[in-house]
C-alpha cells in the first residue's frame, strides 16, 4: 500500500493543478466559447444560435473602432518599443561606466502598475495644466498637445505611455542577447578592420533573431492585453475613441450587460492571441524536446 | 579646421571617437531623463498646493512643500460615495497579495518538482496545457469565473480574488521552479530514494534548500503581477474589497468635487511604491523574472 502511495504520490501531487488548469482554462474558455454561439444578454442562455453574436460583433462601429485601435496601437507600440530598446542596448553596450544606474532608471517603468502609468501621464498630457500649459508659459503662445482629448490623436497618447513603461524591458532583453554573442567572432571582424556599425549590423543583430521573436511575442501579447492603461490614461474615450478589444469586452460584460458581445469579443481575442503564440510556443516546444 | 587638417589619422579618429564618446553619454543621459521625467512630476506635483498646482509650472520645483495631499492621498480621499482614502485597499491589496503568492509559490514549487524530477507519462503533455494557460487572455475567462464565483458565495471577497489569483499564477510559478529543477542532475533523487528517502522528504531536505534564488524570482514576479493587477480586481471585487489599484482609478477619475491633482499624484506613488521598492532591492531578482517569464528560459 505504501509503496503504491509512493510511486503514485507525484501524480496526486500535481493531480489538483491539473485539474484546475483543465477547468478554470479550458472548461472556462469553452464555456466562452459555447455562450458566444448564444442569445444571451443579461443572464447567459445555453440555446446555440449559431453565429448571430459574431455578426452584431462585426456590424458594430464600436467594435470596428476597437479592432483599428489595436492595429494601431499594437503596430506602433510594437515596432517604437523594439526600435528603441534596441537602440539603448546598443548604447549601453558600449562600456559605459555608469551602465548599472542608468539600466535600472530605463526599466523601473516596468514594476509599475498601468494604472499608476496611465494616472502618471494623464496628468502630463492634460491640456489646461500638463506640457501644453508649460511650453505656452515659456512663451510659445500657440503651441498645442491636446492629443489625450482629442478623439483623432488619442490612440497615440496610449502608444506614447505604453513605449515608456516596456522599453526598457525590451532593452532589458536585446542587452542579454547582445552579451551573449560570442566574443571571438566580433573580436576576429575587428581585426580584420571592419567598422562597428557593419559588425552590428551584420553579426551581432542577425545573430540575436530568437530574441527579436521572443520581444516581440511579449510585446504583440502586452498590446492586445491592454486594458488597464486605456482605463486610467483615458478611459477608453473621448467618447469610444480609444476603445481596445478588452475595453469593449469588460463594457459588454459588466457594464452593458451583453453577456453575448462580451463572450464573442473574448473569443476574437483569443484567437488573435493564438495567431501569434501557437506557432511559437510550438517550435519552442519542439526545439526542447528535440534537444 | 586647420589643426585638424594637419593632424595625422590615428588622432583625427581620437577627436572622432571623443565626440562619439559624447554623443553617447548625451543620448543616454536624455533618455534617463525622458523615463525619469513622469517620475519627477508625479513627486513634484504630490508636494504642491493645489494654487500653485494652478499658477506654477507643471516641471518646476515646488515652492512650499506641503504634505496635504499624501494625507488626503492615504486617509481621505474619495473613491465614489466613500471618502476614506487609499488607506483600507491598500491594505486590502497585501491582505490579498501575501497569501495568494504563498500559496501560489509553494504549489509551482511541487509541481515543478514533480514535472522536472519525477518524470511519468504525461507529464510533459501536462506541462505544455499549463503553459499554455499562461498565454490566453484573461477576458476568456471572466464570464464564466464571476458566475463561479458567485456560486461559491465568494463574489466581491478577498478569498475569491485571492483564489483567482493562485489559480491563473500556477502556470507561471510552475514554469519557474520547472525550469530551475529540471537542471538538478536526477542522480541526486535517485541516491536519496537508495538512502530510504520518500517523495517529500527529498523536496523538503534536498530541493527546497537549493531553491532560494528562484524561490525570490517566483515570489517577485508573483506579487508584482498580483499587486499590479487591475483586471480581476476590478471584476471580482466590490465597495469595500477593492484592491488598491481600482481604488486609485477610482480616485483619478472620480468625477465629484474639485480635481485634486497633487491628491492624484500622492495616491498614485502610494500605489506604485511596494513594487517599486521591490524593484529597487531585489532588482537584479525582478529582471530575471521578467526575461524568464516572457522568453520562458
Amino acid at each position: 500500500m505504501s509503496e503504491w502511495l509512493e510511486n503514485h504520490l507525484p501524480k496526486m501531487v500535481l493531480a489538483p493543478s491539473f485539474i484546475a488548469v483543465l477547468v478554470f482554462v479550458y472548461g472556462f474558455i469553452g464555456w466562452t466559447a459555447w455562450v458566444s454561439l448564444t442569445r444571451s444578454k443579461l443572464l447567459p442562455r445555453y440555446e446555440i444560435h449559431g453565429f448571430i453574436q459574431y455578426d452584431r460583433l462585426f456590424a458594430s462601429p464600436r467594435w470596428d473602432t476597437a479592432m483599428n485601435n489595436l492595429f494601431i496601437f499594437g503596430a506602433l507600440f510594437i515596432v517604437i518599443a523594439m526600435v528603441l530598446g534596441l537602440l539603448l542596448a546598443i548604447m549601453l553596450d558600449q562600456k559605459i561606466r555608469t551602465e548599472g544606474v542608468i539600466r535600472t532608471i530605463y526599466l523601473y517603468p516596468m514594476a509599475l502598475s498601468m494604472i499608476v502609468t496611465g494616472t502618471a501621464w494623464k496628468w502630463i498630457l492634460n491640456p489646461g495644466l500638463g506640457i501644453e500649459a508649460t511650453v505656452r508659459g515659456w512663451g510659445f503662445e500657440n503651441f498645442s498637445f491636446d492629443w489625450v482629448v482629442n478623439p483623432d490623436f488619442a490612440i497615440y497618447t496610449i502608444v506614447l505611455a505604453a513605449v515608456w513603461q516596456s522599453s526598457g524591458f525590451v532593452m532589458a532583453l536585446f542587452l542579454a542577447g547582445l552579451r551573449s554573442v560570442d566574443g571571438e567572432i566580433i573580436k576576429a571582424a575587428q581585426v580584420d578592420g571592419i567598422p562597428t556599425w557593419r559588425i552590428y549590423t551584420a553579426i551581432i543583430i542577425p545573430s540575436m533573431a530568437p530574441i527579436f521573436l521572443s520581444a516581440f511575442i511579449v510585446l504583440a501579447h502586452l498590446a492586445i492585453k491592454s486594458f488597464d492603461l486605456v482605463i486610467a490614461l483615458t478611459g477608453g474615450g473621448p467618447g469610444y475613441a480609444t476603445d481596445l478589444p478588452a475595453t469593449y469586452m469588460y463594457a459588454m460584460a459588466f457594464s452593458r450587460g451583453d453577456i453575448g458581445q462580451a463572450a464573442s469579443s473574448a473569443m476574437i481575442m483569443m484567437l488573435v492571441v493564438f495567431a501569434i503564440v501557437v506557432p511559437y510556443l510550438y517550435s519552442e516546444l519542439r526545439a526542447k524536446t528535440d534537444g | 579646421m586647420a589643426d585638424l587638417a594637419h593632424s595625422t589619422p590615428r588622432s583625427q579618429s581620437n577627436l572622432g571617437r571623443i565626440a562619439l564618446r559624447w554623443l553617447l553619454y548625451i543620448l543616454l543621459a536624455v533618455f534617463a531623463l525622458y523615463y525619469l521625467m513622469p517620475l519627477f512630476v508625479m513627486v513634484t506635483t504630490s508636494l504642491k498646493s493645489l494654487d500653485e498646482i494652478r499658477t506654477g509650472s507643471l516641471v518646476a520645483l515646488p515652492r512650499e512643500v506641503t504634505f496635504d495631499a499624501w494625507k488626503t492621498a492615504w486617509s481621505g480621499a474619495c473613491t465614489g460615495i466613500q471618502c476614506e482614502g487609499l488607506q483600507p485597499y491598500f491594505w486590502n491589496s497585501v491582505l490579498l497579495a501575501v497569501p495568494a503568492v504563498m500559496i501560489s509559490t509553494l504549489i509551482g514549487a511541487l509541481n515543478g518538482y514533480v514535472i522536472a524530477q519525477w518524470r511519468f507519462k504525461g507529464a510533459n503533455l501536462i506541462f505544455s496545457l499549463m503553459l499554455f494557460g499562461c498565454f490566453i487572455p484573461f477576458q476568456v475567462v471572466l464570464l464564466p469565473m464571476a458566475r463561479l464565483l458567485g456560486m461559491m458565495g465568494l463574489a466581491g471577497t478577498i478569498p475569491g480574488l485571492i483564489f483567482v489569483h493562485v489559480i491563473y499564477g500556477i502556470g507561471f510559478t510552475t514554469l519557474f521552479f520547472r525550469n530551475y529543477y529540471v537542471t538538478i542532475p536526477s542522480e541526486l533523487v535517485k541516491a536519496a530514494k537508495v538512502d530510504g528517502a520518500n517523495f517529500f522528504r527529498i523536496f523538503w531536505s534536498i530541493f527546497l534548500p537549493l531553491s532560494l534564488p528562484i524561490i525570490v524570482v517566483t515570489v517577485i514576479w508573483q506579487f508584482t503581477q498580483i499587486w499590479n493587477d487591475f483586471l480581476f480586481g476590478v471584476s471580482f471585487s466590490q465597495a469595500g474589497t477593492q484592491p488598491v489599484t481600482v481604488a486609485l482609478n477610482n480616485i483619478v477619475n472620480s468625477t465629484t468635487g474639485v480635481k485634486e491633482y497633487n491628491v492624484d499624484m500622492a495616491a498614485a506613488i502610494i500605489a506604485a511604491l511596494p513594487t517599486l521598492l521591490v524593484y529597487v532591492v531585489a532588482g537584479k531578482y525582478f529582471i530575471r523574472g521578467l526575461t524568464a517569464g516572457s522568453v520562458k528560459g
